[in-house]
């Protein structure tokens, strides 16, 4: 590494200092009598010297670095010894990056690119066979590239942002900056977030245990996008004797999908959450959770006007039970949750009351095989009348942590009296930093 | 109408009281595991209380970041991690959400106790995955090691002084009281193994290169085809020829992992499976740092005698 670079430049400078002696002796040897012979060994003397105290001057340097013995690196003599001897940060040796000093680009500092983000790219591809009518999808189709930049900004901050890129476009799916250290024990974000509203909401497309969302997630709160908005959220724990306890508050513009339409700027979208979590056993734990989420909606904008200052209100509650043996944690695990959401959405033709839920269970049969099963049922949001139905089994299979195969039968009844049976399979892989494990 | 609705939400986060009192003297200390933990209360004695995330006998990679974890670290004055990119999958997010100033990566009561020892099998050159789950920075399970251990002593050691001054005297105190005892538990550490040096063995996964590089035993081998990746047949196959090949005995296997593919090669090559505490806690006699390495050592012995080896 770092230490392969001096050496590298030790062996140049000796190789000079051995040319220029052998270049003098060459001149000087056909010069015959004694002051010359004289002449050409106070020469070497002096070389000698010289060279003594540059080759010490080099060894106080190479110690100074710490670098122990390696073998000179067989790269071109002159580009290295041109290229300055950027010091490789502590941290950054052996991170993939060259050994010794390090390429400079731009004519910036090349220790800079330490500070740059860490930096994962998830891919998500889904295919699907059967036949929908209804909510018809692709064959196949790269469903999405999540892009991911997060790094810490300051002392007092980090920042996260996700991109979403679909086949065609581009959509910032999170972009925010924490504040983790506010006084009085506030969690502080600020950019555009998926809302903390029940549990599937905040979780990205690739780490949900299903290939899809449930259909509650696609009638009632946005679909795939969910609530997802520009705005500040604030979360502080609940001290408490028994279990950890965080309220949640956020502010959001107003604007998320087909589910809140802001037409003014006081149109704000409000989301409460309140979570508890318990640990039951070391093996296992609950963990509860009540959301609330109002804004405005669209239904009544009449030629871009909002004559029916329409609103709808959301609230949802939610329930996770983990096992996870400790001694076989790589091997076995169990997790049931379930989740309800009581929709109110005013429109024109009146209020509609909807709800749906779902509930499932995936099981960890070894270490790179699960299975699941899920039951989820919603009315539709503007008509809540119309009640869909379904259920999935799944199979999953992870070659690597960065890699993940899944295949899930989905029978779907929609309330137009049609009835899909569907295949999808999805393959799911993972490049760049090794990201934190969602809890 | 907005205002209400904000007015409610700031509400709800305003009705709770207060940030939870601080215990006030002793010095709140949380470390990731129980070796850590265990290391630090020899030099903290009685001027410190402290507390471990993970278990001994759970694979540290693979730990849960549950919420429980952020109380811990919500109320700590001083977080103790191993580092070398060991707990990247779980203890980022429990930082964060931690709330606690104190303990952020950089901050004045956050140590990476990697700092003054001894890391193996840092990787030269290019890094890929095709590796299987590699530390970029080297082998994380460096505890292993008496030697190492000083190394994370001093270390905390000198950040319990950092943060508590007028107790250095004591913390140094305690520091070359721990240092000494360890010196001499070597020594007997060395001398039992001292027989064995060169043995070959085989290990799961890379959990213990400082241990067998202190205690002069030959890896030749893992069960795992790559680090992190499961074993494989082609792989399993390989390696009992491989074992069979340098009469190989002994197979070194964490308690966290299952023991089906290291009990099929030990049935065929007739050598001894050991489940050695890869971690304090990690079995039920490993109580401690020292107690750790008693375990470890006598196990071994007692299993690499059966084998017949040597």
């Amino acid at each position: 590494m770092r230490s392969s670079g001096i050496w590298l430049a030790t062996t140049i400078a000796v190789c000079g200092f051995v040319a220029v002696p052998a270049t003098s002796w060459a001149q000087q040897a056909p010069a015959p009598g004694d002051a010359a012979a004289q002449a050409l060994r106070q020469e070497i003397a002096q070389l000698r010297t010289e060279f003594e105290a540059r080759l010490a001057a080099l060894e106080a340097k190479l110690s100074a670095t710490g670098g122990g013995a390696a073998p000179p690196a067989p790269e071109p003599a002159a580009q290295t010894a041109a290229a300055p001897a950027a010091q490789v940060p502590p941290g950054a040796e052996g991170a993939g990056g060259p050994g010794g000093a390090l390429p400079v680009y731009g004519g910036g500092s090349a220790a800079s690119k330490v500070f740059n983000p860490d930096m994962a790219v998830v891919g998500n591809f889904l295919g699907v066979g059967g036949s929908n009518s209804v909510n018809p999808a692709p064959a196949m189709e790269m469903r999405e590239s999540e892009v991911s930049f997060q790094a810490i900004v300051d002392p007092y901050a980090r920042a996260d942002f996700f991109l979403a890129f679909g086949e065609t476009g581009v959509d910032l799916e999170e972009g925010y900056v924490t504040f983790p250290t506010l006084p009085g024990g506030l969690l502080m974000k600020v950019g555009k977030l998926r809302a903390s509203f029940g549990k599937l909401n905040t979780a990205h497309t690739h780490i949900l245990p299903w290939a899809d969302r449930p259909l509650v997630t696609e009638n009632l709160v946005g679909g795939e996008e969910g609530i997802g908005d520009a705005g500040f959220s604030v979360a502080r724990l609940i001290p408490n004797p028994w279990i950890f306890l965080e309220a949640t508050g956020q502010v959001f513009r107003g604007d998320s999908g087909d589910i809140f339409h802001s037409s003014e700027r006081s149109d704000l979208s409000v989301i409460g959450r309140l979570r508890g979590y318990h640990d039951i056993t070391e093996s296992t734990n609950v963990d509860l959770g009540a959301s609330y989420a109002r804004g405005h909606n669209a239904s009544g904008i009449v030629d871009q006007t909002d004559l029916g200052r329409f609103t709808t209100e959301l609230v949802g509650v939610d329930a996770t039970i983990r096992w996870k043996p400790l001694r076989r944690s790589i091997y076995h695990s169990f997790v049931a949750r379930t989740e309800g959401v009581f929709s109110r959405r005013e429109q024109p033709d009146g209020r509609q009351s909807s709800n749906g839920f779902y509930v499932s269970g995936d099981y960890q049969l070894a270490r790179r095989w699960f299975t699941g099963a899920r039951y989820d049922a919603s009315d539709r949001a503007d008509d809540s009348s119309a009640r869909d139905t379904g259920q999935s089994l799944l199979l999953t299979y992870w070659p690597s942590e960065f890699s993940q195969i899944r295949g899930q039968f989905r029978r779907t009844k929609y309330a137009e009296g049609v009835t899909a049976n569907e295949l999808l399979f999805q393959f799911q892989f993972s490049i760049g930093a090794h990201g934190a494990h969602a809890f | 109408m907005k205002i209400k609705h904000i007015a409610v939400v700031l509400g709800v986060l305003c009705a709770v009281n207060s940030a939870p009192a601080r215990a006030q003297g002793k010095l709140n200390v949380i470390a990731t595991t129980e070796d850590l933990a265990s290391i630090a209360q020899e030099i903290g004695g009685d001027r410190i209380a402290i507390d471990s995330i993970a278990k001994g006998y759970q694979d540290p990679h693979f730990v849960e970041a549950k919420p429980s974890f952020i109380l811990k670290l919500q109320r700590a004055d001083l977080l103790i991690v191993v580092g070398r990119e060991l707990e990247i999958g779980w203890l980022p997010p429990l930082i964060q959400q931690s709330r606690n100033a104190k303990v952020q990566p950089g901050a004045g009561g956050y140590l990476d106790a990697s700092g003054q020892v001894k890391i193996l099998e840092i990787p030269q050159g290019q890094v890929t995955r095709a590796m299987g789950d590699v530390h970029p920075l080297g082998n994380p399970h460096y505890w292993l090691d008496p030697e190492n251990g000083k190394g994370i002593a001093r270390a905390i050691s000198e950040k319990f002084s950092q943060l508590r001054p007028g107790d250095k005297a004591y913390f140094d105190q305690r520091l070359a009281d721990f240092s000494n005892r360890l010196t001499e538990a070597e020594k007997r550490w060395l001398a039992a193994m001292a027989p064995y040096k060169g043995l070959k063995i085989v290990t799961y996964h890379r959990s213990f290169p400082n241990f067998t590089d202190r205690f002069g035993l030959d890896v030749v081998g893992y069960v795992e085809p790559r680090p992190g990746i499961p074993p494989s047949p082609s792989h399993t196959l390989d390696l009992i020829q491989e074992m069979k090949r340098q009469n190989v005995k002994v197979i070194l296997v964490e308690p966290y992992f299952d023991l089906k593919t290291p009990n099929a090669i030990a049935r065929d090559t007739g050598a001894r499976v050991v489940v050695l505490a890869p971690s304090v806690g990690g079995v039920k006699e490993a109580t401690t740092y020292f107690s750790l390495f008693d375990y470890d050592i006598a196990t071994l012995v007692t299993a690499i005698k059966a084998s017949g080896a040597k």
